[in-house]
């Protein structure tokens, strides 16, 4: 048994963490948040330029032809510095449904230029409030429809979105997002350096994804493998907010003493780094389960997406906590932890249906 | 990653297998098997005598100590197969986990390879002999006397939450024998012979009504000098040593509840309704599933830290501090789920046996047992994220000096 990532994963660790320190702090963040671009362009062609799009693509397609491991570490750096990217959209979304569900044309198409950076891809499910239910339909090839929140909806090219066929079942469909019949709009959301769009489709040609047309088991299946690159991005932003509440508390001194000294900040702690270890072991296993594609990924994938969004939630605001009113100040990095960690539980599903996902998973063999 | 065998240890696992199939019966769920009483006193000592001829016995200790000279790894490989059996392989947990090692590190070649070969068996049964009436979190404030006498030393004092005490033939004792110096630099750590007349266990009756622990009292009890662990007046090195390993001991198998309730889950109905279809019972289980699910994969990684080479430091403290939570957590949200007839603990009526209302009852001593959920939370800020440790008020002075409360 080797529960760890291997040397070689273990070196893209420590080049991405040092490219990122020095090309995406905080600074690089607040740009994104105050300026509402969306997401930094420069700082993209620069992931790009590393091949980190094109990290688990396959080299027939215009990829490296490396595997989720070493997207695993990646997602964890790029979480640690809150990245103001649309990495999670177009890679673990948009190029894993083409790369596992789309025709070979349609690979053929769109890989290439995923991997190049050439196009940005999303995947568009929500329709409104509450969990996905579908109501939207495909007519002779076109689609009418109204979508929200779309993450990086604004920015991406094109979308891999859901809408029912002609017999009323869900099915995956390619959009491209600059067609005429399309209306976009950033949404004021808790992060902004991470948007969210409301896209209104009107009579847009659309192509079914696949041969077969991809439906719920691949969309499910697809949500299972991103929520265990999400968890990565999420313990990312976790250990980051943690650390800064170390060193913030270490140095701040109340009644004669570092403030780190009372019992009552450091349990504080202690209970952050129970959390955040639970939620790193589990992504671990949920990273096993993709990089084998094990058949309890549903089970793994759930448990690991429910823990990093309750330690994520946990670590940044007790962060904030711990930091005292300097933590609510709009001067301080508190809050970008804070908005990164309702987004990041956000995204592909909330903690009610990804819980129920466990239960229903643990259930159904009684 | 992955969760392969090596050749070697795929070897090793079938070999375990094969002989746990020959000589243990096969579990067919989830309960826990009583560990208290004369009984299965005896029936752990047969199932320790049986393995450790066989070669089973304390896989990581050399042979020559009566161990079988294997590595960290083929101890999980064995703890892993054996949980599929109902066996008493965890009785014997504190000697052989806690007092093995430190024996291992501290006594003379000698005594080791008199004493060892004999706890690795169980022929004797050993006890750790820490925690005193004003010394519990803070056990370096410990107050039992070491006195030298010529090639001896004479021991006086009480010590309590001893468990096993009135099975064991030894002990380890940890003992003030300076309280002219600092509180740390005045133990001194023995090997005890428990079976002397200075020595007197009496049992203490716990809230749940169970008798797991005693207490023991120290009168004119002698050690021989050959029997001292380390330095004298290098007790606490010692100390440190088997409180690690006692938490390393009790990590992988500290109770969490969660199996249990699991089966519940699956099995109860309530009002002519399976409790698995409500949702708030579907909440619980799929958040405390994911601290489950934690800790198995937290341990997984601390297993191969270790088979790496690394040592499992206070990281094994999250085991503890999750499970002894989990545990009262899940019991009583049970016992709530059963409405009134939730307080009722009795074999026939209440479900699994009254296993949750045991628990609602054991669990607040699962949470002080081995290091409070306030000390393991303390070691992880200090140890692990390396906050500072509070100002104190017994640092630097004599320890007779310290201030203690009214005796």
């Amino acid at each position: 048994m080797n529960f760890d990532f291997s040397e070689e994963q273990q070196f893209i660790r420590d080049q991405a963490r040092n490219f990122l320190n020095q090309e995406c702090t905080t600074a690089t963040v607040r740009a994104v948040l105050d300026n509402a671009t969306g997401f930094d362009q420069p700082l993209w062609q620069k992931i790009v330029a590393l091949g980190w799009t094109a990290m688990a693509i396959p080299e027939c397609h215009g990829g490296l032809g490396l595997g989720y491991l070493e997207l695993c570490v990646i997602a964890e750096e790029l979480g640690r510095a809150l990245a103001p990217v649309p990495f999670s959209s177009s890679v673990y979304l948009a190029t894993e449904a083409i790369k596992s569900w789309g025709s070979e044309a349609q690979k053929q198409h769109y890989l290439p230029k995923l991997a190049a950076g050439e196009l940005i891809g999303t995947l568009a499910t929500n329709e409104g409030l509450g969990a996905q239910s579908v109501v939207s339909q495909v007519r002779g090839d076109k689609l009418t429809a109204q979508k929200l929140p779309v993450p990086d909806g604004d920015i991406a090219d094109f979308a891999v979105v859901t809408a029912r066929d002609g017999h009323g079942h869900v099915r995956l469909y390619l959009a491209s997002l600059t067609e005429e019949g399309i209306q976009r709009e950033t949404l004021s959301s808790m992060d902004p350096s991470r948007s969210q769009a409301r896209i209104v489709l009107h009579d847009v040609p659309v192509q079914a994804l696949g041969d077969t047309a991809a439906g719920e088991p691949e969309l499910a299946q697809l949500l299972d493998r991103a929520a265990v690159l999400l968890a990565f991005e999420q313990i990312g932003g976790c250990q980051a907010a943690m650390e800064k509440g170390i060193a913030y508390t270490k140095q701040r001194y109340a009644f004669g003493r570092p403030i780190a000294s009372f019992q009552a900040i450091k349990h504080k702690f202690a209970d952050m780094y129970v959390a955040l270890e639970l939620a790193r072991s589990n992504a671990y296993y949920g990273a096993c389960a993709l990089a084998g594609d094990a058949p309890d990924l549903p089970l793994a994938a759930a448990t690991a997406r429910v823990s990093a969004s309750d330690a994520f939630y946990l670590i940044s605001k007790e962060n904030i906590q711990a930091h005292g009113g300097m933590g609510f100040t709009w001067e301080f990095d508190c809050h970008l932890y804070y908005r990164r960690a309702q987004l990041l539980s956000g995204v592909i599903g909330t903690q009610p249906q990804w819980k129920e996902q466990i239960a229903h998973n643990l259930l159904q063999t009684a | 990653m992955d969760f392969q065998d090596t050749p070697e240890l795929a070897a090793f696992r079938s070999e375990v297998k094969i002989w746990l199939d020959a000589n243990a019966t096969r579990r067919t769920d989830k309960r826990h098997i009583g560990m208290e009483g004369d009984a299965p006193f005896r029936e752990a000592k047969a199932w320790y005598k049986k393995k450790s001829d066989a070669g089973f016995a304390c896989l990581t200790w050399p042979k020559e100590y009566g161990g079988a000279g294997l590595t960290s790894v083929h101890e999980v490989v064995w703890q892993q197969e054996v949980e599929n059996y109902l066996t008493r392989d965890s009785q014997f947990v504190i000697g052989i986990g806690n007092c093995g090692p430190a024996i291992m590190h501290f006594a003379n070649e000698e005594a080791k390879r008199e004493l060892l070969p004999r706890m690795a068996s169980a022929e004797d049964v050993w006890c750790q002999l820490f925690s005193e009436p004003c010394a519990g979190s803070d056990v370096a404030g410990l107050r039992t006397r070491a006195e030298r006498d010529g090639d001896n030393w004479k021991i006086n004092g009480q010590k309590i939450w001893t468990s096993g005490a009135q099975y064991s033939d030894y002990g380890v004792v940890l003992t003030r024998s300076d309280p002219t110096v600092s509180k740390y630099r005045g133990l001194t750590m023995f090997m005890i012979d428990m079976r002397q007349s200075g020595v007197e266990v009496r049992p203490i009756k716990q809230m749940d009504g169970g008798q797991h622990f005693n207490e023991v009292f120290f009168n004119d009890a002698i050690v021989p000098d050959a029997y001292r662990l380390g330095e004298v007046g290098g007790g606490w090195t010692g100390a440190l040593t088997v409180l690690m390993s006692e938490r390393l001991a009790i990590s992988g198998i500290q109770p969490t509840g969660f199996p249990q309730f699991l089966d519940l889950v699956k099995s109860l109905e309530l009002n002519g309704r399976p409790i698995a279809e409500d949702p708030i019972v579907r909440e619980r289980l799929a958040t405390w599933y994911s601290q489950y699910a934690g800790l198995q994969a937290a341990n997984k990684r601390m297993i191969t830290a270790v088979a790496k080479g690394g040592i499992a430091g206070a990281e094994a403290s999250l085991g503890k501090l999750v499970g002894a939570v989990m545990n009262q957590e899940i019991a009583n949200f049970v016992c709530q789920l059963l409405g009134p007839a939730g307080v009722i603990q009795d074999d026939t009526l209440s479900p699994e046996r009254a296993h949750f209302q045991q628990s609602v009852m054991f669990a607040p001593g699962v949470r002080l047992a081995g290091g409070t959920d306030e000390v393991m939370r303390n070691i992880l800020a200090e140890q692990v994220l390396g906050l500072p440790q509070e100002p104190r008020a017994d640092k630097g002075i004599a320890f007779q000096d310290i201030p203690t409360g009214p005796a």
